[in-house]
């Protein structure tokens, strides 16, 4: 870690003064990329490091947000509660998920976990009464945590400073023996058994925070975009931060950081130019597969870092 | 006698996602692969069917040829794409789940936005009288082709050769071959004829439940929970899984309209609790 | 003191008997080899003693107490430990993350998230330790899939004997191995305390010979004979198994 200090330092500097170097658009736009930054890191954990393959994360990042967005339109709720309400619940769901889910393995899993974020999905979708259905709910305010982050401005370094502090958290666990018997689970969970470790237990725990951080980028990004509908539900949304993830470089934890940024970016330049952002996001994921399984920072260790050693 | 009615509702859209599922578990059993595009291929297979009709005004054609070009696209999925990560899993998926947003997004350009219901066949678009209610004759149809599948299916897997191979699950290419079978053209054969149920789903289904944007996605998470409760890999899970998800989904609908999902998440969560590989599948 | 007790063990799968009747008994301390064509059930023992495999009907205790349906991370933090036919290693971490983790399991300290593993000075150490005991210090970095077959199987033993159990489960530890490897693995088993217990499998008769205090015989899924070198030698029942096979 030492060795990266100065660009970690470097990329700190650049992060605070972006408000003054960026206009308007390109800074919300900055802002939606560290929220899904966070979002594709947590699923990072489940699949990179515990090897449970996800495909319905965005079950979590969904409830995080609508559980906000019910409090403060609907509850008329402060955000002081809102705001972990929404992380709660959704570590509350990942737990669940992860007691169903991780009955199977394999193909089951996958589907089990689609299915699960699915019927998530059609309860939003169908609930109208309470959720507005395909309508979804305007007019989520920004909070006020000892200021206004009306602004975006604000707003920016508020959300800079929850995904830092949880890019921070995700980085010390996965150094620390917990993040190390996640890989173990990941290349052997019989070996691991055989070494006296409860494999259920940690998969479980892995879950629960990768929901946790999932949630917690959830209700930013209602906040951030003050609206929430059943989009923020959908497989299309678990599809995108997968393969985030999967650009990016599974198990990496800094490449799917870097997977959301181009994902974000490519979404914010193909809808300028076309509607199809759906075959584009089809077209990336076929050509990922066959050329770059490692991702972008598979693709740089192979041909550029002179340290061969993982 | 309602309760026929209702019934015999659930049976014809359990028996509408036995084929889906069906197809599923066939991919699955030889293959390992779990198909994410199976959606995709019945909202295609409705598609070209309405085309077909529209056209030609034949529902007979549009039931043969928009299964065959959709066995044709699952075959060219399977030869140039799939191929290449025979039993890398994550691979597969990854692959499975572009193809679903691709399909999706061609769909939506070439048919446009609007769902559309297929028109029912002129010989079977009348009632017949049960008990002092009408009852549309098509859904007898579908019943009645839906156990013609299965029947040709279980004779397949029961009496030759290579369905004693599928029922084994045999994936090891060297045994397939010392029993004298071609596998890559067994792989590719058998992956056609699953996209070709689920197209023959989505032509069979227009006229009931119909097709549009979303469809796949719908149809894609009533296979997997017919397969979770049914088990993958397994004909009769199939069957019996589609019949169960049918009638729930069905008596959800009347009981409880905004929750219909629901009904077919809590009968999942269970089978989960006690037998996570499903009914009769082989985990 | 009885370290393993098996006591009229019996496992079907649906309607094969894999096991029937199995009875064994190890002080602690003692050596005991498992002989037995292909298929007699040797290996079926090991995980229903390992608990890869929840046996059928009967009972097994380690250091008295009973084991019989305890998953098998349970069994390990009791002090049993194995090593697997096929190797079963973390092929994509490197030789001293698999002593690691090994370490980190036996000494329990798992449900840590704050400080990173490198941290752990005692656990660095031991890991270190490990592998210079058994002359791996090299391998270190390297990781495990680009191991040759016989360093693979190495590790597999060593990763069995970092937490320093009281049973240790070896299954076919010398196969595939040269004739130096195999001289290797002898060594190593020789060199461990002399109050584990080790029961392992091979079919390498000299290594069997040279490294049992005792010897049973399996043949389809029963223990048919039990005794010393001389014991086994000379018992027909076992010859005749032999010879009908080879």
């Amino acid at each position: 870690m030492r060795r990266y200090l100065p660009i970690i330092i470097v990329a700190i500097a650049i992060f605070l003064a972006l408000p003054y170097l960026l206009p308007t658009y390109y800074l919300s736009l900055s802002t939606k990329i560290l929220i899904f930054a966070l979002f594709a890191m947590s699923l990072d954990l489940l699949i990179g490091y515990t090897g449970l393959a996800s495909l319905g994360h965005a079950a979590f990042f969904g409830l995080g947000g609508y559980v906000v967005g019910l409090l403060v339109v609907r509850g008329q709720v402060s955000e002081w509660i809102a705001f972990p309400a929404g992380i709660i619940l959704a570590t509350a769901l990942g737990a669940l998920f992860a007691v169903l889910a991780l009955r199977a393995r394999g193909s089951y899993f996958l589907m089990i976990t689609l299915a699960l974020a699915q019927v998530v999905w059609g309860i939003a979708f169908g609930w109208r009464t309470l959720t507005g259905g395909d309508d979804g709910l305007p007019g989520v305010k920004r909070p006020t945590f000892f200021v206004s982050l009306a602004d975006e401005n604000s707003f920016y370094y508020f959300v800079l400073l929850m995904v830092g502090l949880s890019a921070w958290a995700l980085f010390a666990i996965v150094r620390s023996p917990f993040g190390h018997a996640l890989r173990g689970i990941r290349e052997s969970e019989t070996r691991m058994l055989a070494l006296g470790y409860n494999v259920w237990l940690h998969q479980f725990a892995a879950f629960v925070i990768s929901s946790a951080f999932a949630g917690l980028a959830g209700a930013l990004f209602v906040y951030n975009t003050r609206f929430v509908s059943p989009d923020v539900l959908h497989v299309v949304r678990s599809a995108e931060v997968l393969i985030m993830v999967i650009l990016g470089g599974v198990g990496t934890l800094l490449g799917p950081a870097i997977g959301a940024a181009v994902i974000i970016l490519l979404e914010d330049f193909i809808s300028s130019l076309t509607q199809r952002w759906l075959l584009i996001l089809g077209i990336v994921y076929v050509v990922t597969t066959l050329f770059a399984p490692r991702g972008l920072v598979g693709l740089y260790k192979e041909h550029f870092s002179r340290n061969r050693k993982r | 006698m309602i309760w026929v009615i209702h019934t015999l509702n659930g049976v014809s859209f359990g028996i509408l996602l036995f084929l889906l599922a069906a197809g599923l578990s066939l991919i699955y059993g030889l293959m390992k692969i779990l198909n994410l595009t199976h959606g995709s291929y019945y909202l295609v297979g409705a598609y070209i069917g309405s085309t077909v009709i529209a056209t030609t005004g034949s529902f007979i054609l549009a039931l043969i040829i928009a299964p065959l070009v959709v066995a044709v696209l699952g075959a060219v999925m399977e030869r140039f794409f799939l191929r290449r990560f025979h039993l890398d899993e994550l691979p597969q998926t990854l692959l499975t789940f572009g193809f679903l947003f691709i399909f999706a997004d061609l769909s939506l350009w070439i048919w446009g936005g609007d769902p559309i219901m297929l028109p029912k066949p002129a010989m079977f678009s009348r009632s017949i009288d049960i008990g002092g209610l009408g009852y549309p004759t098509y859904r007898l149809l579908l019943i009645g082709v839906g156990l013609l599948v299965a029947l040709i299916l279980w004779w397949f897997q029961e009496r030759t050769r290579v369905g004693a191979m599928l029922r084994a699950g045999v994936d090891d290419a060297e045994i397939a071959r010392a029993m004298g079978i071609d596998v890559s053209l067994l792989f590719t054969l058998v992956f056609a004829v699953g996209a070709l149920l689920a197209a023959l789903g989505g032509v069979l289904g227009g006229p009931i439940i119909g097709a549009g944007p979303g469809t796949d996605f719908d149809v894609m998470l009533l296979a997997f929970v017919v397969v979770i409760i049914g088990g993958l890999g397994s004909l009769r899970g199939a069957l019996v899984g589609g019949l169960v998800v049918g009638l729930l989904d069905n008596f959800g609908k009347i009981f409880f309209p905004e929750f219909a999902l629901f009904t077919i998440f809590v009968p999942m969560a269970v089978i989960l609790s006690f037998r996570p590989t499903g009914l009769f599948g082989r985990g | 003191m009885i370290a393993l007790a098996v006591d009229n063990v019996t496992k079907s799968f649906g309607g094969v008997r894999a096991l029937t009747g199995v009875t064994l008994s190890l002080n602690e301390g003692e050596r005991l080899v498992l002989l037995g064509p292909n298929g007699a059930g040797k290996t079926t023992l090991f995980h229903s003693i390992s608990g890869n495999i929840i046996a059928s009907s009967g009972r097994i205790s380690l250091f008295g107490e009973d084991i019989t349906q305890l998953p098998p991370d349970a069994r390990a933090r009791l002090g049993l430990a194995r090593t697997f036919q096929i190797t079963n290693l973390f092929a994509q971490l490197t030789v001293l993350e698999n002593i690691l983790l090994a370490v980190c399991g036996a000494q329990q300290l798992t449900f840590k998230f704050v400080r990173p593993l490198s941290a752990y000075d005692d656990i660095q150490r031991c890991a270190q330790a490990l592998l210079e005991e058994w002359n791996l210090a090299d391998a270190g970095d390297q990781l495990v899939r680009n191991l040759s077959y016989g360093e693979q199987r190495q590790v597999e033993v060593v990763m069995a004997l970092s937490g320093a159990p009281r049973i240790l489960l070896l299954d076919e530890p010398t196969a595939g191995l040269s004739p130096a490897e195999t001289l290797r693995v002898v060594e190593m088993v020789r060199k461990l305390p002399r109050n584990m217990t080790i029961v392992m499998i091979e079919h390498d008769m000299d290594v069997a010979f040279d490294v049992a205090d005792r010897i049973a015989v399996m043949h389809q899924g029963r223990v048919i004979a039990e005794g010393d070198e001389a014991a086994i030698r000379g018992n027909k029942q076992v010859s005749d198994i032999y010879l009908g096979v080879e």
